[in-house]
């Protein structure tokens, strides 16, 4: 089976263990992700302007290209991506003047009335491939992780679009109980991660960040999962300024949901790409035996 | 800091731009405070969200100069997903910067951004930053 799919700017490259561990699991999983052809970057952030057509357009263009191509919906992995596509969907489709000023704006390109599905892989895991089939094909049961599941904004945010509804986390809590691991429910699953104001205001963002990490520390997870990669950069990679801080007093190792599934899956390390995580994430998968040395 | 009610310090029409830009009726807020509660960059805000609220309804576009608020906001929504009124006040922070950010000026200077922040933050984070903080 094959399916259309966005990668978006940040999963080419310093988000490529995100990208990397997906394509390789869905394989094992029967799944092939086909790039859509010519996509152009989402615009990260959906515009909330009434008036502000024009940033929208980066978004619709892509719906346009997997239209053009004959898909009828388009997987994201990238939480931002996903919101992005979905609302500017959502628009095309409800909003019929805007909708109207849109495509005639791109009149080199063909009508789009919001016609493709814009599917996040938590979702399609669930619906397409399923929580059973995952677990019979688990290899490696990651029975020694304590894993606290964490959505962020945009995967929830606004319940339009949201993967589920907002405050239920039934889609990554299946995932990890298919993975063997346990979970661990904690409060801050959908806080804001302090997301852009890494740029505009990183003292906010540290504090917004660190609030998560020491919930999740002080519930008992030894892992964090997270499927996007400005989340992955805050909660994960921003640690080590965050100990110097002193604004949290531990590590916590974070993830990308689709690293652990490959680990999980049986799957060589090297797809996960771990050398783009924060550097203490290989030290903890080795003393867990998921890595030989 | 208390605000003055003067001719001076509020602008004829001001509710009615940010509703026009927001898209919501700023007059459906009854200060409940809800937002404020709820934001995850409240101790780092000038004024609250729920402050904010208000001076809007006031028409006090002087009240605002200054405030950061609006600048610390990172989007996230939950204010949003959480008012017992219905109002998307992401929106309205969205509004307020814009109505700034048209007069050309910048929150942030991309040009001036460390070398270490470009190499290691992801493009999303750019992009999202300067579509939010910059002109």
């Amino acid at each position: 089976m094959k399916v259309n799919y966005y990668p978006g700017c940040t999963l080419k490259s310093k988000a490529k263990n995100l990208e990397d561990a997906a394509i390789a699991s869905m394989k094992k999983l029967g799944i092939e992700m086909e790039e859509v052809e010519r996509w152009n970057c989402c615009g990260a952030v959906h515009s909330l302007a009434d008036d502000d057509l024009i940033h929208q357009v980066a978004s619709v263009r892509n719906l346009v290209r997997v239209k053009e191509q004959g898909g009828d919906k388009v997987l994201t992995l990238c939480s931002m991506c996903y919101n992005s596509l979905a609302r500017a969907n959502l628009l095309m489709r409800d909003d019929k003047e805007k909708r109207g000023t849109i495509n005639s704006f791109m009149d080199e390109e063909i009508d789009y009335f919001g016609e493709i599905e814009v599917v996040h892989l938590l979702n399609f895991l669930e619906n397409e491939i399923g929580w059973d089939k995952i677990r019979e094909k688990v290899k490696v049961p990651l029975k020694d992780l304590k894993i606290a599941p964490y959505y962020g904004c945009t995967l929830q945010r606004p319940k339009e679009v949201g993967i589920e509804p907002v405050g239920s986390f039934n889609l990554m809590i299946n995932f990890i109980e298919a993975l063997g691991a346990s979970v661990v429910k904690f409060p801050a699953s959908a806080y804001c991660c302090g997301s852009y104001q890494v740029l505009g205001d990183g003292d906010a963002a540290g504090d917004a960040a660190a609030t998560i990490l020491n919930m999740a520390k002080t519930a008992g997870a030894n892992v964090l999962a997270v499927s996007c990669p400005l989340c992955e950069f805050n909660l994960g990679k921003k640690q080590k300024t965050l100990l110097s801080e002193q604004k949290i007093l531990e590590k916590i190792p974070t993830f990308y949901f689709t690293q652990l599934l490959a680990i999980a899956l049986g799957l060589k390390p090297e797809v996960c790409r771990f050398e783009l995580n924060e550097k203490s994430v290989v030290e903890f998968l080795k003393s867990k035996n998921y890595l030989s040395s | 800091m208390p605000v003055k009610i003067s001719s001076e310090t509020t602008t004829k029409d001001f509710v009615q731009k940010i509703e026009e830009l927001s898209g919501q009726n700023v007059h459906l807020c009854f200060q409940c405070g809800t937002c404020s509660g709820s934001c995850p960059m409240l101790e780092h805000m000038d004024f609250s969200p729920r402050k904010v609220m208000h001076i809007i309804q006031l028409e006090l576009e002087k009240g605002l100069d200054n405030i950061n608020t609006c600048w610390i906001c990172a989007s996230c929504h939950t204010c949003s997903a959480r008012c017992p009124r219905g109002i998307d006040i992401a929106r309205v922070m969205e509004a307020l910067r814009q109505v700034i950010l048209r007069k050309n000026k910048n929150y942030i200077e991309p040009s001036k951004l460390s070398e270490e922040a470009v190499k290691e933050c992801p493009q999303i984070a750019m992009v999202a930053a300067f579509r939010k903080l910059t002109s």
